[in-house]
C-alpha cells in the first residue's frame, strides 16, 4: 500500500482529534439504537452518492419525533442534497419523504453539522423505523497527483469514515463502495476490508458505541468525465403565441486532474481511449420531447459538432465542444430550444403557472452557480414562485423587441446544483389575453401611420412661400400637364374613331352594305363634332397658360394637321363608298384613292408622331 | 383580369381609377426599383444561408471588434482607444488609425434599430450592413443613371449593379469591410457632383462635399475621388467646357469637402500636405486663375491687350505654382507619393520595392479570367456604352467616361480595385443596354402600328403604298425583334452567371471552409475557430501570440489574445522581425521571442486536408519580407536552384527553420493517404524533408482536428546552472 498523500493524512489527523474531543461529549440525546446500518457509495462519476439505510429502534420510554444525521464540517460543506425517506414498522411499506433543517444540539463539538429529519410520527418505544438516507457531495472527489500528462489516467483519492458516523450507537454496519473499475492504486486496510473487482466493502462491524469514526481513503482511477460547470444561465422565456423558449449558458470545465506538457493531436487522434482517456469530447443533454428549434453556438459562431435523437419520450442532444476537454481546460458555449406551451404551461383559477424542471438537461455535470430566469410575457402581474428548495429569489425587467413596459423576468439562484435538483418548480402569474395582440397593433399602427404620413406629404403643399416665380411656374406646369393629358385623350377618341371608320370601309369589300356604312359616317362626323367641342375648351385654356409657349405651336399643329386627316378620311371614305355604289372595279378604285392614301397615311403618321412627342414632356 | 374588374365598375369612376400613362409609368418604375433593392439585398445572403450569420475573411474582425468597443463604451472612449492588445509591445492608437465610417455606420444602425425597440446583436447588425449599403448603391445608381442618360438607364443601372459579382464580392452578408459601405458613398460623391455641375446649384455641392465627407471617414479609396474630380475638370476646360456651374460645383464641393475631410484624424492634414491630394489643390488654384482671366477678358474687351496680360499671368501662375511646390516637397512640408499610390500607377513597383503589398493576393494584377468572371456581358457593354457616351457628349457622360476609363486601368493593376470600376462599368453598360434596346422596341412598335394603316385598304396592290411609307430596311422588324431576343438572352445569362458566382465563389466566409466528402456530403473545417477559440477559454488571459500578420485580427476578435503583429500592416520592421523568427533556426528565434515576450506561437498548416493558403506556401513572402529588413535572411538559403522544396531536396536553412518545424511536428507520423508514405503532404504532393523534429524550446500546445492551425507554447527560459 502506498502510504497516503500528506494532505490527507493531515485532515485524518485532524477527525482523530476531533473523536478524541467528542469521546468526552454528552451521549445521544434520545435513547434510539440504530441496529443496523448499511451505507453505499458510489464513486463512478465526480457527483458521490451515499445511500445509507438505517434500521432504527426507540430503546428508551419517550417517543422520539427527531431523528439526527450527523457529518463532519469538510463534507457538510460539500453536501448538494440531502434527502430521508421513512418506513414504519418492519414491512416495507409506503415511504414518506421527511422534511429535514439544519440543527445544532447543544454539548456537541463545532467539528460536526447535525442535520435533523422529523418523524412524520413519532416514534414509541420499542418501535423500528427503516429509514433511507441519500446525501450526494460535490468535491468530494479529488484528483491525485494534480496534473497528469495527456496519455496518463486519472487518479482520484475519496476519503470517509469506514465506521459510521452517528450521535447513536450502532449495532450492527457495512459499507461498500461501489468504483468505476480500473486500477485501485491503494486502500485503507483495515482488517475486514475487502477488494473485489470493483466494489470496497467494509465491515460488517458491530456493536460500535455513538461517534465512531475511523478515517479511510481509497485512491483509484476514474476517467470519467468530470464535468464541471462554474456558471449556468438559463433563461426561459414563455410566449403565448405557443412557445417556451430555452437558452442556456454553459461555461463548462474539466474538474479533475490538469494536464501538464504537450497535448498531441496526432496521439489523440490515433489512440483517442488510451492517449487522452482523461478528457471528454462530448457532453449529452436530455431534452424534453417536442424540443424544436435547437441551437448550439458559442460567442464566435454556430459549433457544428452536434448530435441529435428524438422520439416521443425524449430529445437528445450530443453536444461536442469546439475540442476535447482535458483537465484545467474550459469552454463556454450556448444552446437553445423551443418547447410547445402547451406542455408547460398551464393554467388554473384565473392563473397560469409554468411547470418546468429547474436544472439544466445535462447528465452528470455539477453547476456550481445556477442562475434560473423565467422570462414572463410583458404584462403579466402578481408573480409567485415556488420552488422545492431554498434559492436566492430576485427580479428584473428584460427588453425585448417591442417592448415599451419590458418583461417581468423571475431570478432564481441556486450554488452546487446536481441533476438531483432536476426538480418541477412553479412560477405563477396572471396574463391577460388581449395583451397578445398589443404588440401587432403595434406594428400595424406604425405601418399605418407612415403610409398615411407618406400619402398626406404626396398631398399636401409643403412649399415655404406661395407666390415665389418657380412654385408658381411649378403650379402652372402641372395644370399645362394635365391639360395636356386631357387633349391626348381627346385625340386618342378620334384616332380610334378613324379607326372604326376604316373597319367599316374593309367590311364594307366584304359584305357590300352600302346603308350601314353610310350610317357610319354620319356617326363618326357626330362625334368629331362632339370631339371637336371638347376639345375647344382646352385648347383655349392652354393657349391663355403663359408656360405653353414650348408646346402651343406643336399642339396647334397636332390639331390643324388633325382635323385634315379627318377631311381627307372622311372623303376617301365617301370616294370608296360612292366607287362601290357605281360597281367600278377594283383596280379603278385603287387608282382613285391611291393619291389620297398616300396622303392618309403621311397624315397619320405624322399625328401619331406627334402625340408621341407631346406625351414625351 | 385587372382591365375586366375595371370594366364593371361605373363609368365616373372607372375614369378616376384608371392610371394615367405617367402615374402607371411611375408605378412601374417604383416597383421595379423596390424589386432590384430587395434582389440586391436578398443575393448578398446566401452567405448566410450557406453558412451562418458570421463576420467573414481578415479585416472584418477588426471592424467588427472595433464596433462592438463603439457599442460598449460610447464614441469618445472609441476616439481615444489606444489598443494594447496588438503590435505587442507597442500597441496601436486605434482611434487615430482607423476609418471610423463603418464602425459609426453600424453603431448608428444599431441604435436605431434599438431605438425602434428592436432587441437585435450588434453582430446581426454588422453583418447585414454590407447588404443594407449595397441595395442603397442601387438607389444612387438608378439616380446616377438618370442623371447622365435617362430614366430607362438609370434602372438598367441599378439593376445590373445590383447583382454585379464584382461588386457582390466584397458586399456579402458577413463581409462587414469598409469597401461595404464605401462603395456606396463614393457613387453617392460622384452623382452629388455631377448633379451639382448639372445645375450649377450651391446645395449639391454642398450635399457633395458631404458624401465626399462621408466616404473619406469610411474608406483611404476616397484619393481615387481627390484626383478624379481636378482630372475631370482639367478636362472639360481643355475641352472648351468650362461653365459657371463648373466653377461652383467644383469650389465649393473642394473646399467644404477638405475642410470636412480634416475632420477625420486618420487623414488629418493630408489633404493639404501630401503629394497625392496636391493635384486638387493645383485645379482648384487653376480654376481662379481661369475665373480671373474670363473675367479681364470680358473688362478688357481687346484681344491684343488680353493675349498679352493671358501671357504675363500664366508665366507667373506657373512659376509660383511650381516655385511653391518645390519648396513644399523640398522642406517636407508636402509628403511625397507614397508606395501605395506609386503600386496603382505602376504595376511593376510593389513587385521591386515593397513586399509587403505585393505579398497580399488580392494586391496582385488582374487577370483575364478574373474580369470575365466578375464582369461576364459588361465587359463587352462597356465599349459599347463608351460609344454611346461619345455619340451623346455632355458633361455627365464625360465624367462617366472618365470615371470608367481610369477605374478600369486600376483595376486591371489590383484585383481589388475591380471593386471600385464595378460601379462605372455598370453605368456605362447600362447605357448601352437601355440605349439600343430602346431603339429595338421603338423600331418594332412604329413598324407594328404602320402596316396596320397601310393594310387600311386589304385588296390589291400593298407593295406601293407600303413603299411609300416604309423606306427603311427590309426585315427591319424581323432584325429588331431577334437582337431584342438577343440581348434578353445576354442579360439573362448575366443574370444566371451573377447567382451562380455569388452562391459558389464569393459567399465562402473563409473562416470555415467547407468541401465535399467522399459520399458527396458537405465537410465543415471548423478549424479556425477551433483554435481561436481554445486560445480565449485556455491561455492566460495575457498571453501574447505569435503569428504571421494574416491572423492577427483574428486572433484578437475570437481569441481575444495579445498579438504581436496583425493585418494592419503599418511597422514593417516589426513584420520584419516576426519574419526573421519564422525563419530562423529554433534557438536564434526563441531569442527573438524572447524579446518580444511571446507566450504562443500559432501556425496555420494545410498538409493534412489540403488546404493550399498555409503558411508554407506564404513562407517565401515572410523571408522576403524579413530580409527587406534583416540582410541575414537570405532568400537563396532557403531555395534549391532558385526552386521553393520541403521534400528530401529541400534546402538544409529550409528543413531546420522555425516555420518548418512547427508547421511539420510529428507529421512526419502521420499517414494522410491511401498508398502514400507517412509525412506526405497534400498541398506540395511530396513527402516531407525532415520527418525528424525534434522542439527543445516550444512544446505542442493544441493543434485542431484537422492540423489546420497548431499552436505551440514557448517554454520559459531554463535555470541559469
Amino acid at each position: 500500500m502506498a502510504t497516503p498523500p500528506p494532505l490527507l493524512r493531515r485532515v485524518a489527523a485532524a477527525i482523530l482529534l476531533l473523536l478524541v474531543s467528542l469521546a468526552s461529549a454528552p451521549a445521544a440525546r434520545a435513547d434510539l439504537v440504530i441496529t443496523r446500518a448499511d451505507r453505499k457509495v458510489d464513486l463512478t462519476s465526480h457527483i458521490v452518492r451515499v445511500l445509507t439505510s438505517l434500521k432504527v429502534e426507540n430503546s428508551g420510554p419517550e417517543p422520539v419525533s427527531q431523528f439526527l444525521l450527523a457529518f463532519p464540517n469538510v463534507q457538510a460543506k460539500n453536501l448538494a442534497a440531502i434527502r430521508a425517506f421513512g418506513t414504519e414498522g418492519k414491512v416495507k411499506g409506503a415511504s414518506t419523504l421527511l422534511p429535514i433543517e439544519v440543527v445544532q444540539p447543544s454539548g456537541v463539538p463545532p467539528e460536526l453539522t447535525f442535520f435533523s429529519a422529523s418523524l412524520s410520527k413519532a416514534l414509541e418505544e420499542r418501535k423500528t423505523l427503516h429509514l433511507d438516507v441519500l446525501t450526494v457531495f460535490t468535491h468530494s472527489v479529488q484528483p491525485f497527483p494534480e496534473e497528469i500528462t495527456q496519455a496518463e489516467s486519472q487518479l482520484v483519492v475519496y476519503q470517509d469514515s469506514a465506521q459510521y458516523l452517528s450521535p447513536y450507537p450502532v449495532k450492527v454496519q457495512t459499507l461498500s463502495i461501489r468504483l468505476p473499475g480500473g486500477r485501485v492504486e491503494s486502500y485503507t486496510k483495515y482488517p475486514n476490508a475487502k477488494l473485489s473487482d470493483s466494489e470496497l466493502k467494509y465491515g460488517p462491524y458491530e456493536d460500535l458505541p455513538p461517534f465512531s469514526y475511523s478515517p479511510m481513503v481509497v485512491h483509484f482511477e476514474n476517467n470519467n468525465p468530470f464535468a464541471v460547470a462554474k456558471e449556468v444561465i438559463r433563461e426561459i422565456e414563455i410566449s403565448h403565441w405557443g412557445n417556451v423558449q430555452i437558452t442556456e449558458h454553459y461555461n463548462i470545465a474539466h474538474g479533475g486532474a490538469k494536464l501538464k506538457g504537450e497535448f498531441s493531436r496526432i496521439d489523440y487522434q490515433s489512440r483517442p481511449y488510451i492517449r487522452g482517456v482523461s478528457s471528454f469530447r462530448h457532453l449529452i443533454a436530455r431534452l424534453p420531447p417536442r424540443a424544436h428549434s435547437i441551437y448550439y453556438r458559442d460567442e464566435i459562431g454556430n459549433i457544428s459538432t452536434s448530435h441529435l435523437w428524438s422520439d416521443s419520450k425524449k430529445t437528445q442532444l450530443e453536444v461536442e465542444p469546439r475540442f476535447p476537454l482535458f483537465g484545467g481546460w474550459q469552454t463556454t458555449f450556448t444552446i437553445g430550444y423551443g418547447l410547445p406551451l402547451q406542455d408547460f404551461v398551464f393554467s388554473s383559477d384565473g392563473k397560469r403557472f409554468l411547470n418546468i424542471t429547474f436544472g439544466s438537461p445535462m447528465e452528470e455535470i455539477l453547476i456550481e452557480k445556477l442562475i434560473v430566469k423565467v422570462v414572463l410575457p410583458e404584462g403579466s402581474k402578481d408573480i409567485e414562485v415556488s420552488v422545492p428548495f431554498p434559492t436566492k429569489q430576485g427580479q428584473e425587467v428584460k427588453y425585448s423587441h417591442l417592448d415599451i413596459a419590458g418583461r417581468p423576468v423571475v431570478v432564481l439562484e441556486k450554488p452546487d446544483v446536481i441533476p438531483e435538483h432536476n426538480l418541477y418548480f412553479q412560477v405563477h402569474y396572471r396574463f391577460n389575453n388581449i395583451s397578445l395582440f398589443r404588440e401587432p397593433m403595434m406594428l400595424i399602427t406604425g405601418f399605418f401611420l407612415l403610409f398615411m404620413a407618406c400619402i398626406v406629404y404626396m398631398h399636401t403643399d409643403m412649399s415655404i412661400s406661395k407666390n415665389s416665380p418657380s412654385y408658381l411656374a411649378k403650379a402652372q406646369w402641372d395644370e399645362i400637364q394635365s391639360i395636356i393629358q386631357q387633349i391626348q385623350a381627346v385625340f386618342d377618341q378620334s384616332l380610334a374613331v378613324h379607326d372604326k371608320l376604316e373597319a367599316t370601309l374593309r367590311d364594307l369589300s366584304r359584305s357590300g352594305d352600302v346603308q350601314s356604312c353610310k350610317a357610319a359616317r354620319k356617326a363618326a362626323d357626330a362625334q368629331f363634332k362632339e370631339l371637336a367641342k371638347e376639345l375647344k375648351p382646352l385648347l383655349t385654356s392652354l393657349q391663355s397658360s403663359p408656360q405653353s409657349y414650348q408646346i402651343w405651336p406643336k399642339v396647334e399643329e397636332l390639331v390643324t394637321k388633325e382635323r385634315d386627316l379627318q377631311d381627307k378620311l372622311m372623303t376617301r371614305h365617301s370616294t370608296v363608298v360612292d366607287s362601290f355604289e357605281k360597281k367600278l372595279r377594283g383596280q379603278d378604285v385603287e387608282n382613285r384613292i391611291a393619291v389620297q392614301q398616300q396622303k392618309v397615311a403621311a397624315l397619320r403618321q405624322e399625328v401619331e408622331s406627334l402625340l408621341e412627342y407631346i406625351s414625351e414632356i | 383580369m385587372a382591365t375586366a374588374a375595371l370594366e364593371s365598375l361605373p363609368a365616373p369612376l372607372r375614369s378616376t381609377l384608371r392610371l394615367k400613362t405617367k402615374q402607371q409609368e411611375l408605378l412601374l418604375r417604383v416597383s421595379a426599383l423596390a424589386l432590384i433593392y430587395v434582389l440586391a439585398f436578398a443575393v448578398r445572403l446566401f452567405s448566410v444561408l450557406r453558412y451562418e450569420s458570421m463576420i467573414h475573411e481578415f479585416d472584418p474582425y477588426f471592424n467588427y471588434r472595433t464596433t462592438l468597443f463603439l457599442t460598449e463604451h460610447g464614441f469618445s472612449e472609441f476616439w481615444n482607444w489606444f489598443d494594447s492588445e496588438s503590435w505587442y509591445p507597442l500597441g496601436r492608437v486605434v482611434g487615430g488609425t482607423l476609418f471610423p465610417g463603418l464602425m459609426v455606420t453600424a453603431a448608428l444602425l444599431h441604435r436605431l434599430l434599438r431605438a425602434l425597440s428592436l432587441a437585435v446583436h450588434i453582430r446581426e447588425v454588422c453583418v447585414l450592413t454590407a447588404p443594407f449599403f449595397a441595395a442603397n448603391t442601387t438607389l444612387v445608381a438608378y439616380a446616377f443613371g438618370r442623371e447622365i442618360w435617362d430614366s430607362g438607364a438609370g434602372l438598367v443601372a441599378a439593376a445590373l449593379i445590383a447583382v454585379c459579382p464584382g461588386y457582390i464580392s466584397r458586399s456579402v452578408a458577413g463581409s462587414y469591410d469598409n469597401e461595404g459601405v464605401a462603395i456606396f458613398a463614393l457613387l453617392l460623391t460622384f452623382y452629388l457632383f455631377v448633379r451639382a455641375v448639372n445645375t450649377g446649384s450651391l446645395a449639391w455641392s454642398l450635399a457633395s462635399a458631404f458624401g465626399y465627407f462621408y466616404m473619406v471617414s469610411a474608406w483611404g479609396g476616397y484619393v481615387f475621388i481627390i484626383n478624379l474630380l481636378p482630372l475631370y475638370v482639367l478636362v472639360l476646360l481643355v475641352t472648351g467646357r468650362y461653365s459657371q456651374r463648373l466653377y461652383v460645383a467644383y469650389n465649393s464641393t473642394y473646399v467644404l469637402g477638405m475642410l470636412l475631410a480634416m475632420q477625420i484624424r486618420f487623414v488629418g492634414f493630408q489633404h493639404v500636405q501630401s503629394g497625392e491630394h496636391m493635384a486638387a489643390m493645383g485645379v482648384f488654384f487653376l480654376l481662379q486663375v481661369f475665373f480671373f482671366l474670363d473675367w479681364m477678358k470680358y473688362l478688357l474687351n481687346d484681344a491684343k491687350l488680353f493675349k498679352s496680360f493671358l501671357r504675363i499671368t500664366l508665366t507667373c501662375v506657373i512659376t509660383v505654382g511650381t516655385l511653391a511646390l518645390g519648396i513644399g516637397t523640398a522642406s517636407g512640408y508636402i509628403s511625397p507619393w507614397t508606395g501605395r499610390f506609386y503600386s496603382l500607377l505602376d504595376p511593376t513597383y510593389a513587385k521591386d520595392h515593397i513586399p509587403i503589398i505585393a505579398s497580399v493576393s488580392e494586391h496582385q494584377p488582374t487577370a483575364w479570367s478574373s474580369f470575365m468572371f466578375d464582369f461576364h456581358i459588361l465587359l463587352f457593354l462597356f465599349p459599347a456604352g463608351l460609344y454611346f457616351c461619345f455619340k451623346r457628349l455632355s458633361d455627365a457622360t464625360i465624367f462617366i467616361v472618365m470615371y470608367g476609363l481610369t477605374s478600369m486601368y486600376f483595376a486591371g493593376v489590383m484585383v481589388r480595385l475591380i471593386l471600385v470600376a464595378a460601379p462605372a462599368v455598370c453605368l456605362i453598360s447600362a447605357i448601352a443596354a437601355s440605349a439600343t434596346i430602346k431603339n429595338l422596341t421603338t423600331l418594332i412598335r412604329s413598324k407594328s402600328r404602320s402596316p396596320q394603316t397601310v393594310s387600311g385598304k386589304a385588296t390589291g396592290s400593298k407593295a406601293a403604298a407600303k413603299g411609300a411609307v416604309d423606306q427603311s430596311l427590309p426585315y427591319q422588324k424581323n432584325a429588331a425583334i431577334v437582337l431584342l431576343l438577343g440581348a434578353f438572352y445576354l442579360l439573362s445569362r448575366y443574370a444566371v452567371h451573377c447567382t451562380w458566382v455569388t452562391s459558389e465563389a464569393y459567399s465562402s466566409p473563409s473562416i470555415v471552409l467547407a468541401a465535399r466528402g467522399h459520399n458527396g456530403g458537405r465537410v465543415i473545417f471548423d478549424d479556425y475557430r477551433e483554435a481561436y477559440y481554445w486560445l480565449r477559454q485556455n491561455t492566460p488571459s495575457d498571453a501574447k501570440i505569435m503569428s504571421w500578420w494574416d491572423y492577427g485580427y483574428q486572433i484578437t476578435a475570437m481569441g481575444n489574445r495579445t498579438v504581436i503583429v496583425d493585418n494592419n500592416t503599418w511597422n514593417n520592421t516589426h513584420i520584419a522581425t516576426v519574419g526573421r523568427a519564422m525563419s530562423s533556426y529554433e534557438d536564434e528565434a526563441y531569442e527573438i521571442m524572447q524579446s518580444l515576450d511571446v507566450n504562443y506561437v500559432l501556425v496555420v498548416f494545410g498538409g493534412v486536408t489540403g488546404y493550399s493558403s498555409d503558411d508554407i506556401n506564404k513562407f517565401l513572402w515572410m523571408v522576403r519580407i524579413g530580409g527587406g529588413v534583416f540582410p541575414v535572411i537570405k532568400e537563396p538559403d532557403y531555395l534549391v536552384n532558385g526552386e521553393y522544396r520541403i521534400d528530401k531536396g529541400a534546402a538544409p536553412k529550409m528543413l531546420n527553420c522555425l516555420m518548418y518545424k512547427l508547421c511539420y511536428y510529428r507529421f512526419g507520423e502521420l499517414t494522410t493517404e491511401y498508398g502514400k508514405p507517412p509525412g506526405y503532404d497534400r498541398v506540395r504532393g511530396v513527402e516531407i524533408g525532415n520527418k525528424d523534429i525534434k522542439l527543445e524550446y516550444l512544446e505542442e500546445a493544441f493543434t485542431t482536428s484537422n492540423w489546420i492551425v497548431r499552436i505551440y507554447k514557448v517554454k520559459p527560459p531554463k535555470n541559469r546552472s
